[in-house]
């Protein structure tokens, strides 16, 4: 066991005002962010509020800034994040919302304008050929494509990160170009033009400078830059086709 | 505030989604969710969804039918199994052509791979019958299930709690729910509900459950009065990570990992010798249990290993890429360097809410229909599950019988003439009203509590007591002493005490309605398994280790009274294949 400090960032809904709260917590290392969180509320304040369910990773629920990153709590262990202690100091965790999402209440954010960005891509695979009777066939090599945007979670963590976003709060964001990318490189989609009309706008593709803040803070670590850029590459390659 | 709704989802995993989508042809349809839907449990499936599609080597719909009867341990109902095995590979197909990425072999189909219990010939070897999306099933088919039901203009309301179902004069009316953020409450009146909210493995200690799995929905109707079924069944999954329940599919022993104690035995040789580390969860939970109870768990300790240091390296990247992020992330191990250290976790319960094979609510031993009323998924009994439920027969399970919900349900809303519609409307908003305002009540007095008593220790006592006399291994006087320990705790939660007296987004208020729904579950769970002095399927009693098939070939269903829970039991639907010695 060990002491740790964990300085959180808390919003109250009710006064409309921030405040840090502190908390210690003798913990293991090999323990979670979620776990210390689990235990401030359940042990020293009821009232300290954010989201989590699944726990390892997978439903995203608990993104949040984390020693100065995006991270998801569930995903983080004591011993990989943890700022140095001093010898009369406790190693300390400083827990903060994730950055341009409203914040509702301490860590909660509000995600709305996130997934609704994300319906802006048309978001579902458009194939109007009558199918076969047995699966569509894909190539392993076809997939390959798509296999690591597909591993995306929605935390929120990427979208939060971009300094565009922050900017410009109308600019769709890594997440749903991501997302765009997902359809337009699944070999089975037939929406390719329709769906680069609708990153293309002012707002879209063309806003990415390559900051590569997305892919720093991405917890199933995708390449986002990457993917936009082929999109970029695509889009291009169209306008000068036509 | 009020909304009216032609049918109202309460859930949105697969099963939610699913009936979600067929239910959107016929009037408006509202998915409520405690979470976003993306992030609801089902995307944490991992392994597989099983259709005898026949990709990789040749396979029948027929022997899928036998390997689940025989999973079952005989008490799942042949006539709901024989439909979901038959309707599996259509539903594979359906999934696939709106746009799940599933993997595929060299061919470019649909891989499949070995899981545990499923054969070829009626039980002679192991089968590939598990499609897959590489160890990221689950979330592969949600994420598609939901871009599907975007296009079809299903509304989604994330986060609301459910309070209270609205059920008057044998007809349900819709539900009542805690908006989570703003702490308001809303009625949502439909002519038809569905309850897709899943399973309540967090009333175990060591669970691969979310958070959110807490039963909510089922404690609710059975407060109302609908009997819950088969509740004694819970799974326990083989290959929990030590200390922390994170599942680790049964895909990485389809893959060729196998199980070994300390001794460095592959003991599932002993047990079941023709399928090995494939056998049933049932059975590969007791089998290491009694390894680790008689000395052989590694170094003496209480767990074993899952070795896939044999497999090679680029299957473990392509196809169980997930699970080796967390060993590595919570274990600090590569597992295709090392074994890992894995003990049995809660996982799944095969009983629920008893329903037909349309998904509609029943509400007695002689299938009395309640009105209005659906389920689906992981807290509904068909039962096609039984005793144990076979690796990769859930997620089947949630979009075949999803489906046949959402079907049924389009049928019911388009049989409605506007007319009468409107009528029932309105009677079912007033119906609510008394609801509303005892849900105000209860909420009231909860931010009011003031006690001495720490919700977290009640639960986690509840979660600690309910692993260790109610898991794999069960006897009547553990059991009995565990009654006590929970109607203790129930006493216990009247004197707790609350930090946040605020309504926004009021997390503790919420833990606190769990909690009570956990105790609710627990005792169903519990007093089930005491009833039943038999030994099957994922039910072990170790004072009455057989299988009594004169005795107890039927279902359990607990109905709440005023005093002790009233058992009553109803007859398993056996049309094919007769019990037999379940040997594998």
């Amino acid at each position: 066991m060990k002491r740790y400090t964990f300085r959180i960032k808390r919003f109250d809904p009710e006064k409309e005002n921030f405040r840090w709260d502190e908390f210690s917590v003798d913990m293991e290392p090999m323990e979670r962010v979620l776990d210390g969180l689990d235990r401030i509320k359940d042990y020293a304040d009821g009232s300290l509020t954010f989201r989590r369910s699944c726990g390892h990773g997978i439903c995203g629920s608990c993104a949040m800034k984390i020693n100065g990153r995006n991270r998801l709590a569930c995903q983080s262990l004591l011993r990989d994040i943890e700022g140095r202690g001093t010898a009369r100091r406790a190693p300390t965790v400083v827990i903060e919302p994730l950055e341009a999402f409203p914040v509702i209440k301490d860590l909660v954010v509000d995600m709305e304008d996130f997934f609704e960005k994300n319906d802006l891509v048309l978001p579902y695979l458009i194939n109007d050929e009558p199918p076969p009777e047995r699966e569509r066939l894909q190539s392993p090599s076809e997939q390959e494509m798509i296999l690591e945007s597909i591993t995306c979670i929605m935390c929120g963590s990427c979208t939060s990160s971009c300094p565009i976003y922050w900017t410009d709060s109308q600019y769709l964001g890594p997440s749903s170009l991501l997302k765009a990318y997902r359809f337009i490189f699944d070999s089975r989609d037939r929406a390719e033009e329709e769906r680069l009309e609708k990153v293309t706008g002012v707002h879209g593709l063309w806003r990415c400078h390559s900051i590569f803040n997305c892919v720093e803070s991405c917890p199933k670590e995708i390449d986002i830059t990457g993917h936009i850029t082929e999109l970029k590459r695509l889009a291009l390659k169209n306008r000068f086709r036509s | 505030m009020t909304h009216q709704f032609d049918t109202v989802i309460i859930g949105s995993g697969l099963a939610g989604l699913r009936a979600a989508l067929e239910a959107a042809g016929a009037g408006n349809v509202a998915v409520l969710s405690k979470l976003y839907p993306t992030r609801s449990h089902s995307t944490t499936a991992q392994g597989g969804i099983g259709a005898a599609l026949g990709n990789e080597e040749p396979d029948k719909p027929e022997w899928h039918f036998y390997d689940t009867v025989k999973g079952s341990d005989f008490l799942g109902d042949q006539d709901a199994i024989e439909i979901m095995c038959g309707d599996a590979i259509r539903a594979i197909i359906e999934l696939e052509h709106m746009g799940v990425p599933f993997s595929r072999t060299p061919e470019g189909r649909i891989a499949q791979r070995y899981f545990g219990g499923h054969t070829k010939d009626f039980g002679t070897a192991p089968v590939r019958r598990a499609c897959y999306s590489a160890d990221r099933t689950g979330h592969a088919i949600v994420f598609t299930l939901y871009e599907q039901c975007q296009l079809k203009g299903v509304k989604f309301f994330p986060e609301l709690f459910v309070l209270d179902i609205v059920i008057e004069n044998n007809r349900c009316h819709g539900v009542i729910v805690l908006e989570i953020s703003t702490g308001e409450i809303h009625i949502f009146s439909s002519k038809v509900t569905l309850i897709a909210s899943g399973g309540y493995g967090r009333v175990f200690k060591t669970t691969s459950n979310a958070y959110v799995s807490t039963g909510d929905c089922l404690s609710i109707l059975y407060n109302r009065g609908i009997p819950l079924e088969d509740m004694e069944f819970f799974q326990f999954h083989p290959t929990g990570l030590y200390g922390l329940g994170i599942l680790i599919t049964e895909g990485a022993r389809g893959e060729g990992g196998i199980l070994i104690n300390g001794k460095g035995d592959r003991f599932m040789e002993r047990y079941a010798p023709t399928i090995k580390d494939l056998a049933p969860r049932d059975m590969v939970c007791r089998a290491i249990l009694t390894e680790i109870r008689e000395g052989r768990g590694i170094d003496g300790k209480d767990y074993i290993y899952l070795d896939l240091r044999h497999v090679p390296k680029k299957t473990i990247k392509e196809r169980l890429p997930e699970i080796t992020t967390f060993c590595k992330t919570y274990m600090g191990i590569d597992p295709s360097e090392q074994p890992i250290p894995v003990i049995p976790t809660a996982h799944y319960a095969m009983g629920g809410i008893p329903t037909d094979i349309d998904g509609r609510v029943l509400m007695d031993e002689k299938g009395s229909v309640m009105q209005g009323l659906y389920s689906a998924g992981e807290c509904a009994c068909v039962s096609v599950h039984g005793a144990n439920r076979l690796g990769c027969n859930s997620l089947l399970d949630t979009v075949v019988f999803g489906r046949k919900a959402g079907r049924a349900i389009k049928e019911e809303i388009g049989r409605d003439t506007a007319g009468k519609n409107k009528k029932e409307d309105i009677v079912g908003a007033r119906h609510a009203v008394p609801l509303l305002e005892r849900s105000k009540i209860m909420i009231d007095s909860i931010l009011k509590c003031n006690g001495k008593e720490r919700l977290a220790n009640i639960r986690t006592e509840l979660q600690d007591r309910m692993m260790e006399h109610c898991s794999v291994f069960r006897d009547e006087k553990n059991l009995k002493g565990l009654i006590e320990s929970i109607r203790n705790l129930k006493e216990r939660t009247k004197d707790i005490y609350l930090k946040d007296k605020t309504r926004k987004f009021n997390t503790e208020l919420i833990d606190a309605i769990e909690l009570n729904h956990m105790l609710n579950i627990s005792e169903v769970i519990a007093s089930s398994a005491i009833e039943r002095k038999e030994s099957r399927g994922a039910h072990y009693r170790e004072d009455c280790p057989e299988r009594d098939d004169t005795s107890w070939l039927k279902h359990t269903l607990a109905f709440k009274t005023d005093k002790e829970i009233e058992f009553r039991y109803k007859p398993v639907n056996i049309t094919r294949f007769k019990p037999e010695e379940r040997i594998y």
